[in-house]
């Protein structure tokens, strides 16, 4: 067993060795290198061959028209492209447009954007479980609401979305929704033809593609329109301009082409790692799950160790790339806007870790992992005056703290 | 973050960890920071008849470098009087583990552990 487990799959994931080994071939003179627009010769037949190609295995992934996807730099880009891209187009129908408090910054940072050139955002709050209710979305609709952008799945608590519902208000009030489904493509069955979204956000790199590309679904029927928010060649039908580049998009391909194939195996394996790590782990005393864990992705796993300090207990698990709560890299400490959004206390938010657990985990990593976490929560509360504290039976939130 | 070969040796093998008895009039409690901070330090101090710190116990719910900088007092504190604990200042520790300049708040907080654990003690004498 290799050490640092990788337990970081929802941060990123490894690129599989068939996509890698797919990816080489569009590389070099002797592989596949030609520009994809180039009309007057087979160097850029066949690279548009395998654009065409990669096109194809995307759109079957979530039943969708090839014509539909738009390759973007990744899902930063999809997300951008597709808020400010209605905003833009649509702009003057309305400047109203609905998002969530749980978004991840490539939704919540455009939108701030947006608020800055005029438009009105309204950011539901979810229920302490990290999840948007259709009847919130309802009530926040306004007659001058353009857009609902909601995630699929969350990155830090895995929690899944109602995204069929949602979708359905929307349509029924001609309101574009847009989904960023970068954390639950291929692992979630995603069927366009079913779900009334029009606008969907992917990236590569969170199914073993590689980083750097991503694609935006924007639907044919009803026609959606976007302002483009990258001119020049215009490619990808003017959505999108800039070369496409081939061995990325071919990798995206090919890493949508297995999940396909391996998506609902795959699935069941991961939810059996999660558990064997949940029970290893969930009877030390105040051990919280932080957002629902009937409606949440395989894979993830975010627990609060209260009365354990978020960045020490980073470094006592020091053998495992997990990834903290809180963001302790300045003074103060910062700890989740998700975990605040659900209303967990700072404290609970600073002392939350997300397991997240891939393709290539095994059960004798998850065992590791569980004697790892055991013993040093064990240590660091025996160092800790507050689990003392909460031993001796005193309120932690009556206690009169020298703050400073 | 890179912490340095102090820090880790302190955050792995901490010196002094425990409790004495609150009540025991030879025993100084000093308790600093806040859980919404990120850092709560407790360190008790043992005081001898003639003022000389005997022993010394902490501790600390926080980062790497709180846990380092509370360990570290805990070994500078044996021996000295009250006087000299309290000459201890937060660039001295902060120097000893080369801390970063974020952290220089767990070096502050260190330093006034002992000014805090000094003025129990006064109060327990008055
Ligand atoms: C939910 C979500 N949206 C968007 C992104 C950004 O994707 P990319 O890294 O492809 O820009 C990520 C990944 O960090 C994500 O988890």
């Amino acid at each position: 067993m290799k050490l640092p487990i990788y337990l970081d799959y929802s941060a990123t994931t490894p690129v599989d060795p068939r996509v890698a080994e797919k990816m080489m071939q569009y590389l070099t003179l002797d592989g596949n290198f030609g520009n994809p627009a180039s009309r007057s010769h087979r160097f850029g037949w066949q690279a548009e061959e395998a654009v065409d190609i990669a096109r194809n295995d995307i759109a079957d992934l979530v039943n969708a028209d090839p014509r539909e996807i738009v390759f973007t730099s990744g899902a930063t880009e999809a997300n951008n492209l597709a808020i400010k891209g209605i905003a833009e187009f649509y702009g003057k129908k309305g400047k109203h447009i609905i998002t969530s408090k749980t978004e991840h910054k490539a939704v919540l940072d455009p939108c701030r954007q947006l608020e800055r050139d005029g438009f009105e955002v309204t950011y539901l709050e979810p229920d302490t479980d990290g999840i948007i209710s259709v009847e919130q979305v309802k009530a926040a609709l306004r007659d001058d609401t353009i857009l609902v952008s909601i995630m699929h799945v969350n990155n830090e608590i895995g929690v899944i979305q109602d995204i069929a519902a949602i979708g359905e208000l929307c349509r029924a009030n001609k309101i574009y929704f847009h989904v960023d489904a970068v954390q639950s493509v291929g692992k979630l069955p995603i069927d366009l033809q079913e779900l009334k979204v029009d606008l969907m956000s992917f990236s590569a790199h969170k199914i073993y593609g590689p980083k750097g590309i991503g694609a935006l679904y924007v639907r044919r029927k009803p026609r959606i329109r976007l302002e483009a928010q990258m001119h020049g060649g215009g490619h990808e039908r003017g959505m999108r301009s800039g070369t496409l580049p081939t061995h990325q998009i071919v990798g995206m391909g090919e890493a949508f082409r297995i999940a396909k194939l391996e998506m609902a195996e795959e699935s069941d394996r991961i939810l059996a790692l999660r558990e064997r790590l949940w029970n290893g782990v969930k009877d030390m005393e105040e051990v919280y799950i932080n957002g629902s864990m009937e409606h949440r992705i395989a894979g993830n796993l975010n627990v609060s160790f209260n009365y354990v300090e978020g960045e020490s207990l980073v470094m006592a698990l020091k053998d495992l790339a997990v990834s903290s709560g809180s963001a302790c890299t300045s003074a103060s400490l910062e700890p989740s806007y998700v975990l605040r959004a659900l209303g967990r206390d700072d404290e609970l938010a600073h002392s939350s870790i997300r397991f997240s657990m891939g393709r290539f985990t095994t059960a004798e990593e998850i065992d590791y992992a569980i004697e790892i976490i055991n013993k040093n929560i064990g240590r660091l509360r025996e160092m800790s005056p507050l689990w003392d504290m909460f031993k001796e039976g005193i309120d932690l939130s009556k206690v009169e703290w020298a703050h400073h | 973050m890179a912490y340095s070969d102090k820090v880790i040796d302190h955050y792995e093998n901490p010196r002094n960890v425990g409790s004495f008895a609150k009540d025991d009039p030879t025993v100084a409690t000093g308790l600093v920071g806040a859980p919404a901070c990120g850092d709560v330090m407790k360190l008790q101090l043992k005081i001898s008849d003639t003022g000389i710190i005997e022993d010394a116990k902490f501790k600390t719910y926080g980062c790497g470098s709180a846990i380092a900088s509370s360990s570290l007092i805990t070994e500078w504190v044996k021996g000295k009087s009250l006087e000299e604990a309290a000459a201890i200042k937060n660039t001295d520790i902060s120097a000893e583990l080369a801390l970063p300049p974020v952290k220089i708040h767990c070096s502050i907080l260190a330093e006034d552990a002992i000014k805090a654990a000094i003025d129990d003690y006064k109060s327990k004498k008055a």
